[in-house]
């Protein structure tokens, strides 16, 4: 802790643009999401619960915004003067973005939101304070606050029902930010199992809960230098870059075939997870 | 007008202070007790939330930040005009803040507490608050200091020590006084220790003043730039309405507007209270007031700037939410804080009403429930209407337990307040009568000079 090894090895503390840093190697999660598939079930939602211990906060606090939904469903309805059943709701699940310069981490007083070397935005919960800085200045509001003492006091998971959680991460108590992490815990589990076999992990060797669950495959995961894995050739093909602000499909004139986009990218976060547009029919 | 009676005699001014460490009128008491029991409902409210956790307020997403944040804004503000009135006006020789920059300055100190209540009651688990403290540790684990929350605490720490250390300085003379005048209990025993064996020397004199003008300057731009960075909270984050550059000089120009109308309602209070109506007389109210109104319209300037620029500029998201303010949920607040901001001020700018006590003390509340709703504007409204149109809520309503603990932080302001005003010289004793022998000084020369006609005195 000394001031001479800091002065020596400034460059190694240095934090340096996450973008422009050195490339994420030999990992880099991201994501893409084909809304034209998406059919708004909500089985992500509810794989991502039983997955990452979140606990039901019941209809009221529902209502109040207390939801903890890591993964949410959201609905939009076009104006173009259909009534419900005809309007037809548009889906777009929705998650921690996992952002390369993300907006959270910079502003965590005691840096409880870090970015980890394969590109992830993490939580330590144990060190949190629960400043809620980090949701604050999250564009895309996907930090979710334990409101109450959820496995103690509101006691959400009652005797038997411990049996149910996962035994891979911690329950949450009062207090502490939490968030989508990309199941880091299968990740984690993934890269250790082929550490011993000393290669890295192939396209879908690890899955999220998500996107295991997902019945039309809307939901592709993967590592993004990978350059055989399907989310690599997704990104590729709608010519989504990682580090740029505006893409493709926004640029070419006289409008684009191309369907991928980040959501909020104008805000240089450089979200990690791409998004492909439902195709409308009056587009055919 | 005369600031003061120029012919009281130094002994007068020694009993009549003294005094108020010992017989207050009545409201003393009624003050004291009102006070503990609206702090009592603010700790109640704490404890029960402290229990339950923070959903018990009412908070939700997107609504993260509620009138903690808003109030804990308002009572750093507040702190401001003590620094003005102690610091800034000594260094520019404006005799007439003597008697009165001494409450102003226990006014910054106790402010600063209330606030700092409000980031631990704010705080998911306060308990673990001292991780945002950069103490040494084995585990090389420092606070990020990238964070604007991480500069406000050091900020407010720093300046919260260097006020009780201006206000303790700059009492040291007048603690003599009170030890040499006070000869039962513990009280004498506590004005002998903190006088630190003060005789009154030319030395001493000498190396008083220079430390008093040195913390003096040191606390000018520790007072500009502890405001600025709780603009910097604001202004260095991302979220529409908050990403405003002017914010700094906007906040700070706030801080001591609500500064200067706490300090005239607590001029008030303490002129009748402790009977100090010889000392913080009717002429010197007049030039707080004039002072007030000059800030309150710097401040309707720097408000306009800030509607102006966000108007005017391409960003639709900032745009969308100043339209929210105006016209939504928050609308009756917002229309209120512009009125009570902006328009009662105008008030003061008529001399008929500038010494006319019970309107001054109706402007001076009204001018601070103003600036306490500027913050409230600051705060919620971003977040009922940000960028993601899928998180927008408009119905958010802070519950009663943050109204509660917003209402005993008055009540735990009052209480320091009233007490250290019981405890300690709430007019400075000596810097009273200096300002008298001037001022008698000054006439005289004037008489002499065949000029008396003009009735001026100095400054």
């Amino acid at each position: 802790m000394s001031v001479s090894n800091l002065l020596e090895n400034w460059s190694d503390f240095r934090h340096k643009h996450p973008v422009e840093d050195v490339p994420h190697d030999p990992y880099k999660w991201a994501m893409s999401i084909d809304l034209d598939a998406c059919t708004g079930c909500n089985a992500c939602s509810v794989a991502c619960y039983a997955e990452n211990n979140l606990p039901v906060v019941g209809k009221e606090r529902y209502a109040h915004g207390q939801a903890m939904h890591w993964m949410r469903i959201e609905r939009y309805w076009p104006e173009d003067d259909r009534e419900f059943p005809d309007q037809g709701a548009q889906f777009l699940p929705m998650m921690c973005q996992q952002c390369e310069a993300a907006p959270c981490e910079t502003v965590c007083p005691v840096g409880a939101t870090n970015h980890t070397p394969d590109g992830l935005n993490s939580q330590i919960y144990n060190r949190c304070i629960g400043s809620r800085y980090c949701s604050a200045n999250c564009p895309f509001k996907v930090r979710y606050f334990n409101w109450y003492d959820y496995p103690t006091t509101e006691n959400v998971w009652p005797a038997e029902m411990t049996q149910q959680l996962n035994p891979d991460i911690t329950v949450r108590g009062k207090g502490v930010m939490e968030k989508c992490t990309f199941c880091i815990q299968r990740i984690r589990v993934g890269q250790r199992n082929v550490k011993n076999e000393g290669r890295v992990l192939r396209d879908g060797e690890v899955q999220t809960a998500c996107q295991q669950v997902c019945p039309t495959n809307a939901i592709t995961f993967g590592n993004l230098i990978d350059t055989e894995s399907k989310v690599h050739q997704q990104w590729k093909a709608q010519r989504v870059e990682l580090a740029v602000d505006e893409q493709t499909k926004d640029t070419e004139e006289g409008g684009s075939d191309l369907r991928g986009y980040r959501i909020l990218e104008e805000l240089r976060p450089y979200p990690s997870v791409m998004y492909m547009e439902r195709v409308r029919e009056s587009a055919i | 007008m005369k600031d003061i009676r120029e012919d009281i005699a130094w002994a007068k001014i020694n009993t009549d202070v003294l005094k108020s460490l010992e017989s207050p009128r009545k409201l003393f008491w009624v003050i004291i007790i009102s006070a503990l029991t609206v702090f009592g409902i603010g700790v109640a409210c704490e404890l029960y939330q402290y229990n339950m956790g923070l959903g018990v307020a009412n908070l939700d997403n997107p609504h993260v930040w509620g009138l903690y944040i808003a109030t804990f804004i308002f009572w750093i503000g507040m702190s401001h005009s003590g620094t003005l009135l102690s610091a800034i006006l000594h260094l520019m020789h404006a005799d007439w803040r003597k008697p009165i920059y001494r409450f102003a300055e226990a006014m910054t100190t106790f402010s600063l507490m209330t606030a700092g209540l409000f980031v631990m009651v704010h705080l998911g688990r306060l308990w673990q608050f001292y991780y945002a403290v950069p103490y040494p540790n084995e585990r090389w684990i420092w606070p990020n200091f990238q964070s604007p929350l991480l500069w406000d605490a050091m900020a407010i720490f720093t300046y919260l020590s260097s006020s009780i250390l201006f206000l303790y300085v700059g009492m040291i003379p007048d603690l003599a006084i009170c030890r040499d005048n006070i000869h039962t209990g513990w009280r004498k025993k506590l004005y002998t220790l903190l006088s630190l064996g003060w005789e009154g020397t030319d030395r001493q004199w000498r190396n008083f003043r220079v430390t008093y003008l040195t913390i003096a300057c040191f606390l000018i731009p520790l007072a500009v730039s502890v405001h600025s960075i709780v603009a910097s909270d604001f202004a260095m984050s991302q979220q529409p309405g908050w990403h405003v550059t002017s914010f700094p000089p906007y906040f700070v120009a706030g801080a001591l507007y609500s500064g200067c109308a706490a300090i005239i309602t607590l001029f008030i209070i303490l002129r009748y209270v402790f009977k100090f109506e010889e000392y913080m007389t009717l002429a010197i109210l007049k030039k707080v007031v004039r002072l007030t109104f000059a800030i309150a319209m710097v401040w309707t300037y720097l408000n306009l700037i800030e509607y102006a620029t966000v108007w005017y500029s391409h960003d639709e998201v900032s745009k969308a939410v100043l339209i929210q303010k105006a016209t939504g949920t928050y609308a009756p607040f917002w229309w209120m804080m512009n009125f009570c901001g902006s328009i009662v001020p105008l008030i003061m700018a008529f001399k008929r009403f500038q010494t006319n006590i019970p309107v001054m003390m109706v402007v001076s509340l009204l001018l601070n429930m103003g600036m306490w709703l500027e913050r409230w504007m600051i705060v919620s409204p971003t977040f009922s209407h940000g960028y993601y149109p899928w998180t927008w809520d408009h119905d958010q309503w802070p519950s009663w337990v943050q109204w509660g603990v917003v209402f005993g932080s008055f009540g735990w302001f009052t209480f320091l307040f009233m007490v250290f005003c019981k405890i300690f010289p709430s007019v400075s004793m000596y810097e009273v009568k200096e300002m008298v022998y001037h001022r008698s000084l000054a006439s005289k020369k004037l008489e002499v000079a065949g000029m008396q006609e003009s009735g001026k005195g100095a400054h």
